[in-house]
């Protein structure tokens, strides 16, 4: 201890001092503030441009999104109208088949009706025939006065034939 | 053997300075204390007087004729005016400089008033009693302080520069900022904390490089000793005790002299302890420094002395090998000593002024 204060220089002392102090000044203004500011700036810069970096993936992903969503969309509205259209097709298909089945029914009907009427005129005409047959058998049988049973069954199941080969 | 090498240092030094030293070798002086070291006690005598500062730069000297060789140093003394001369009037401590009517000589580094015989009395620790005059000499020391701040302001003015250019440094710049940001994120912004981190900068990132730029000097061969002396770690670490005491905020006076939470009479107590705090907090930083890097020179140069010592034991080869191979070793560690207590410097005064401005939120 006893070395080492008289060791010590006080004039020493006073030019380190004198020496730090003008160099801490010195570096201050002309190496420490600029270096510092410039670091400063250049780590702001940084900043921002990994922040716009960010950014640009967030509107990146955004923009994907939107595109996926219109996509999705379309693909949507595609299939809508694919179902409308198929739907249509049907309703048309069912509309031509049930047409097609009510005019065959129709068409039926009207060969039903057609049937009938021939029918009806058909019986009217045999009714008409039997009637005239009748009439015809009776006026044989007026005309031939007949006397015996056994000769007007005879004459009757000869009419009998005759309607039967008509 | 013992004509061959001289100086410690003087085989490395003539290998890095032998185109320069030989033109200044007419300064050189005949001591009066010439011829080798080769014995213990001369070594010894060699390595402290190594450690302290000089008047003169010497580079090496030569064994046979006990030449000096360097260059002379101003010297300057304030003694009831000013008094400026060259070292080389000392010669080297063997006669008496005389300036302006007053006689001065240089006994172990220190300039004592005299009279013009140059008589010294001593008291009985062997210390000289005569005055001594306020020496504010171009020592070597002073020579190593100036070069480091021009090297600093150089290589840190050109890294200012550079930014108008380009933002990011190109040659070693690239080395040197990311050491500024280190010091600004490692030690700066963790202590002290983001609000007032910016305004300490300056100083610690002067002391940072300062402290580092010295130590590395000190493990050249021009054999500067700058951080290794008492007087320079101690303005350092006045200058940090400084700083600490006048950006003390209220909790800090608060915690020195009315510590909160504790009974009345531990307040009492604790106030002294804590003042004392307040002071041995930069003694440690200037110790540390001082005796860590005169601690490193003094290994340093005794493991170099080692080939002399051993020679007699191991013989000269085997003695200059492992003196080789050991200062070898030491000197890679210094290097890194070099840059710890440069660090451990600047963290602890940013440990400091982080303690001295931190607001507590609890009271």
């Amino acid at each position: 201890m006893d070395q080492l204060l008289n060791d010590f220089s006080p004039g020493l002392f006073f030019m380190q001092a004198f020496i730090f102090l003008i160099l801490l000044f010195l570096l201050a203004k002309f190496a420490w503030k600029p270096i510092i500011q410039s670091l400063k700036i250049r780590e702001e810069s940084i900043q921002d441009a990994l922040d716009s970096a960010e950014r640009a993936k967030e509107e990146m992903a955004q923009l994907k999104a939107d595109n996926e969503k219109l996509l999705d969309e379309a693909r949507q509205q595609r299939d809508t109208i694919l179902q409308d259209a198929r739907e249509v097709a049907n309703g048309i298909r069912e509309e031509a088949k049930a047409d097609a089945t009510k005019q065959t029914d129709k068409m039926i009907a009207d060969a039903r009706a057609a049937i009938e009427v021939e029918k009806q005129a058909a019986m009217a005409e045999v009714r008409t025939l039997v009637a005239e047959l009748s009439l015809q058998v009776a006026e044989k049988l007026l005309k031939r006065k007949l006397d015996d049973e056994g000769a007007q069954k005879e004459l009757i199941s000869d009419f009998i034939k005759d309607v039967k080969l008509n | 053997m013992s004509k061959k090498i001289t100086s410690l240092l003087s085989i490395l030094t003539l290998l890095l300075f032998s185109s320069l030293t030989f033109a200044s070798a007419s300064e050189g002086e005949q001591a009066s204390n010439g011829g080798a070291v080769d014995t213990q006690e001369e070594i010894t005598a060699y390595i402290k007087h190594h450690l302290q500062d000089s008047h003169d730069f010497t580079l090496f000297t030569l064994g046979e004729s006990g030449k000096h060789i360097g260059f002379p140093l101003p010297v300057i003394l304030w003694d009831d005016g000013l008094h400026v001369f060259m070292s080389s009037k000392f010669h080297h401590g063997t006669t008496v400089a005389e300036s302006n009517g007053n006689y001065y000589t240089v006994y172990h580094g220190k300039i004592y008033k005299t009279n013009a015989e140059g008589e010294l009395n001593f008291d009985e620790e062997h210390h000289p009693t005569n005055a001594r005059p306020l020496d504010l000499s171009i020592t070597k020391n002073v020579v190593g302080m100036l070069f480091a701040g021009f090297l600093l302001i150089y290589l840190f003015g050109s890294l200012a520069k550079s930014y108008n250019k380009k933002s990011i440094p190109t040659g070693v710049g690239r080395v040197l900022e990311p050491l500024v940001i280190y010091v600004r994120d490692e030690m700066a912004r963790p202590n002290i904390g983001e609000k007032y981190y910016e305004r300490y900068m300056p100083f610690l990132l002067t002391a940072f490089f300062y402290i580092w730029i010295l130590n590395l000097m000190g493990l050249t061969p021009l054999g500067f000793n700058v951080t290794g002396n008492i007087a320079v770690t101690v303005c350092l670490a006045l200058f940090t005790f400084i700083i600490v005491q006048f950006s003390g905020k209220k909790d800090y006076w608060k915690h020195i002299f009315w510590m909160p939470g504790v009974p009345v009479p531990m307040k009492i107590i604790l106030m002294p302890i804590e003042v004392l705090g307040m002071l041995t907090k930069p003694f440690a930083l200037l110790i540390r420094l001082f005796a860590n890097i005169t601690a490193g020179h003094f290994v340093v140069m005794s493991l170099i002395a080692l080939t002399i010592t051993m020679k007699a034991s191991f013989g000269p080869v085997a003695a200059t090998g492992m003196s080789l191979v050991l200062a070898l070793f030491i000197t890679v560690i210094e290097v890194l000593v070099a840059f710890l207590q440069a660090y451990i410097f600047t963290m602890l005064s940013a440990l400091f002024i982080g303690m001295a401005v931190e607001e507590h939120d609890h009271h």
